[in-house]
This record gives structure tokens, C-alpha cells and sequence, in this order.
């Protein structure tokens, strides 16, 4: 499907970045956008950063994204 | 009009609720006031799967019609481009795809089938799990299927040197023949959203016809189509923003760049459309394009013969999948007859899953 989330940047190695969804932790390749740094928020699509979000718009779609992960037992954070 | 943007939704929030009732009513309004009959489009699977899934259809005025567009890259892949690929998994070469397209039917049988025959055939999430399986496989083909969405992401694999089976083709192509379709008669189109956020904004003036770029909620649809009604009524054939958060007027530089450095514009053949001049993407250098690399094998793949199937004219917007005579009896998501059926994103699958 052409959904993209957005996640917070926590780590940079190269072309790769390690990105918190809100409580979920995943590797994603962020060769595609300018200059990408720590702290950054980013849309990812496959795998990928497509764009950088500002940062109230991004945290806003978190939020949902966190409860929901929480209510799923899916938080990495919590385990 | 509200200038609310929030990239986050969620129906239960006050505001939300109250946006989409000012919106539906503001439709009444502009709807009654242009009078005639007016036809929107939505070229992105993933707004079929909102309209369909909420009912949006439902919620519009009568001459406010909203069909659904060839949004979905799978769907629109040409029958002989998924028999090459099956041919190349048939000979035993390395393959690596999206996991929508593994039970698209081929004339003999699916990629899916061939994995279980050969063996060979790997489903990727990410275009970059492919360099991976190249350290174990190293003359693995990618299919690189997809909108400018994936595009720049299947670059990332030219430029590390994996071969690839380019089938990647270009909306606005799509959306300029579709507006010029004297047949269907389309006043206006809710553009992709993260097609847009690799194009930019600026790359749908060109086409001279009112557009919204809209995102993933159902009162971002329902705004995008206001927005929409607005342009009609006023007759101003010009495309909007209605996603900024995501979409930035000149999109993702960096993402173009690497589209320009790995492949070439070419025509392309889209199910439903036809062969589309300026329409696709071809893999620039020789010695990565499959289809140069594998052209002995590629030459003796026979020309599809035509099925019962009308996935063409759904992907056009000619007809609902409930018009097909194959939908619900013979084609369905279990045993599916068309790419429209198999695909997450293809009209046939997503009105299927809404009971329609």
C-alpha cells in the first residue's frame, strides 16, 4: 500500500538509521534525504526515508502510533 | 476553510469530527451550486482503501460522482512484464520482489508458484533487503515495480549494482491521458500523496485540470475533495497542496537525482491504458537492465493470450469490479484472475474486502 509512518531518527550508521515509531524500533535506509540527523523526524515508505517532518506534525501521528502499540503489546520499550 | 494540517488522525478527536461535518456540508453546498453532473478521480490505492473502507462515496452528493483511477502499480503492470519475470524464476535466476506481486496470475502460473517450483523466488519488504540476498545470490534480479514512490528506492539497488527488471512507471503521464479521455469525462483528481513527495507539487502544473494532493485520513480525503469541488466550481485548472506536512513544492531533490542518474524516461505499457509514450522508467545502464541481460531468454515469452478478466477498464475507471462477470464467482483474493484482484492496493481487492 503507498502508506508511509513517521518515525524519530535514534541512531546513524551510514547509509542506515535506526528510527523509533513511537516505541517500535526499526533499521531503515535513509540514503534517499539531505543531510539526515539525530533527532530528525522522517516518512518512511519500504524501508526507506522519503522526507523530513516538522517535528509537531510528526509527534502528533506518534502519539497515535505509541497508544496504539501499547494497546497491542507491541512496545519494544516496555519488553 | 480551515488551514488545520495535522498529519496525525484519528475520527474520535473532537476537532476531526467536526472538520469532516464542516467539510461534507460545504460539499452540499458547492455541489448544489455547479448543478451538473461533475466526475472525481483518485489515482492511489492507498485513498481507494479510505473511500471504500468509509464509505466516502456514500457520503457525497448525487452528481458527485468519485470512481477510482489506475492507483495501484501492481495492477497496472503489463501481463507480458509479469510472464517475462516468471520466465526468468522458470530458468532458475535469482528473484527478488514485492510481496503484492508473488500470486499475480501469469499465463502459466504465478511467481509464487515458481518459488515453490525453483525455489528462487524472494519476497522483500525493502528494496534494500535485496543487497543482502546479492552476497548469497549475486546474479539476483530485482522486479522494480512501482509509482515515484519506489522508483528512487530501486536507484538505490542500480547504483549498487544489482540487475533489474524495471516495470516503474509515472503518474502524471496517467493523469494527463485520463484528462484528456473524452469517454470518462474526469473534471478533477485527488492526486497521490507519496508520489507527490518525491515529485513535488509543481510537478502536476503542467497538466492542465484541478488537483488535490491529499493524505491518509478520512477527513483528509473528504477536505481534499472540498478542495476539489472548490477548483471545479471556480474553473481554476490548477493543482494544491493539501498535504504539506508531506509534500514540498519542487518534492524529494535527492530522490529525483538518483531517478535521472539510473534511468531513462521511456513509453510504457499499462494495463488498462495502453502503451503510454514518456510514461516509465528504464534502467539506464545496459549491463543492470534484465531485460538486455536476459534478452535470449526474455524473446521466446509468447504474447499473453486475452482472459475474461476486465481489469482494464476497472483500472480506468469504465467500470466498478462488481461489472466484471469473473468478480465474486470465478476471481476472488483466494483464487484471483487479475492483478486487480491480488494487489492490496487494486480496486477489485479493496471492494472485495469492504463487502462490496
Amino acid at each position: 500500500m503507498c502508506y508511509a509512518a513517521p518515525a524519530k531518527i535514534i541512531k546513524i550508521d551510514g547509509d542506515s538509521a535506526k528510527v523509533d515509531y513511537g516505541g517500535l524500533i526499526k533499521i531503515i535506509n535513509v540514503s534517499l534525504i539531505d543531510n539526515p540527523c539525530l533527532g530528525d523526524f522522517v516518512l518512511i515508505h519500504a524501508g526507506f526515508a522519503i522526507e523530513k517532518l516538522d517535528r509537531k506534525s510528526a509527534k502528533e501521528s506518534l502519539a497515535i502510533i505509541k497508544r496504539e502499540l501499547k494497546r497491542l503489546g507491541m512496545d519494544e520499550k516496555k519488553s | 476553510m480551515k488551514k488545520n494540517l495535522d498529519a496525525g488522525s484519528e475520527p474520535e478527536k473532537e476537532s476531526e469530527r467536526e472538520s469532516l461535518v464542516e467539510h461534507l456540508a460545504e460539499i452540499k453546498i458547492i455541489a448544489k451550486s455547479i448543478k451538473r453532473n461533475v466526475t472525481l478521480m483518485e489515482i492511489c490505492g492507498g485513498h481507494t482503501n479510505i473511500i471504500m473502507k468509509y464509505g466516502i462515496r456514500d457520503l457525497l452528493p448525487d452528481n458527485i460522482r468519485l470512481i477510482s483511477g489506475p492507483g495501484c502499480p501492481v495492477c497496472v503492470s503489463s501481463q507480458k512484464d509479469i510472464d517475462c519475470m516468471i520466465e526468468l524464476a522458470h530458468q532458475g535466476i535469482p528473484i527478488a520482489t514485492y510481496g503484492d506481486m508473488l500470486r499475480v496470475p501469469g499465463s502459466r502460473y504465478s511467481l509464487d508458484d515458481a518459488r515453490a517450483r525453483y525455489g528462487k523466488v524472494f519476497e522483500i519488504y525493502s528494496a534494500s533487503d535485496v543487497l543482502k540476498l546479492k552476497e548469497k545470490y549475486p546474479d539476483i534480479v530485482f522486479f522494480g515495480i512501482g509509482f515515484e514512490t519506489t522508483a528512487p528506492m530501486t536507484a538505490f539497488l542500480l547504483k549498487n549494482k544489482v540487475v533489474v527488471y524495471s516495470v516503474h512507471k509515472l503518474v502524471p503521464p496517467a493523469i494527463r491521458l485520463l484528462a484528456n479521455d473524452p469517454t470518462i469525462k474526469i473534471d478533477g483528481f485527488i492526486a497521490p500523496g507519496h508520489v507527490s513527495t518525491i515529485i513535488g507539487r509543481k510537478a502536476y502544473d503542467k497538466i492542465r485540470i484541478p488537483q488535490v494532493i491529499t493524505g491518509f485520513t478520512p477527513e483528509r480525503v473528504i477536505r481534499g475533495i472540498r478542495l476539489l469541488l472548490e477548483l471545479i466550481r471556480d474553473k481554476k485548472a490548477v493543482a494544491l497542496n493539501g498535504y504539506p506536512e508531506s509534500v514540498r513544492e519542487d518534492g524529494n531533490v535527492i530522490a529525483q537525482k538518483m531517478l535521472k542518474e539510473h534511468f531513462k524516461i521511456s513509453d510504457s505499457e499499462w494495463r488498462g491504458l495502453g502503451n503510454l509514450p514518456l510514461s516509465g522508467l528504464e534502467v539506464k545502464d545496459d549491463s543492470l537492465n534484465a531485460k538486455k541481460v536476459y534478452s535470449d531468454i526474455l524473446k521466446k515469452v509468447p504474447e499473453p493470450k486475452k482472459t475474461a478478466c476486465r481489469c482494464g477498464e476497472v483500472l480506468k475507471g469504465l467500470i466498478e469490479p462488481v461489472k466484471c462477470p469473473l468478480y465474486r464467482k470465478l476471481c476472488s483474493p483466494e483464487n484471483p484472475v487479475g492483478a486487480c484482484m491480488v494487489s492490496e492496493e487494486g480496486s477489485c481487492a479493496i471492494s472485495y474486502r469492504y463487502g462490496i
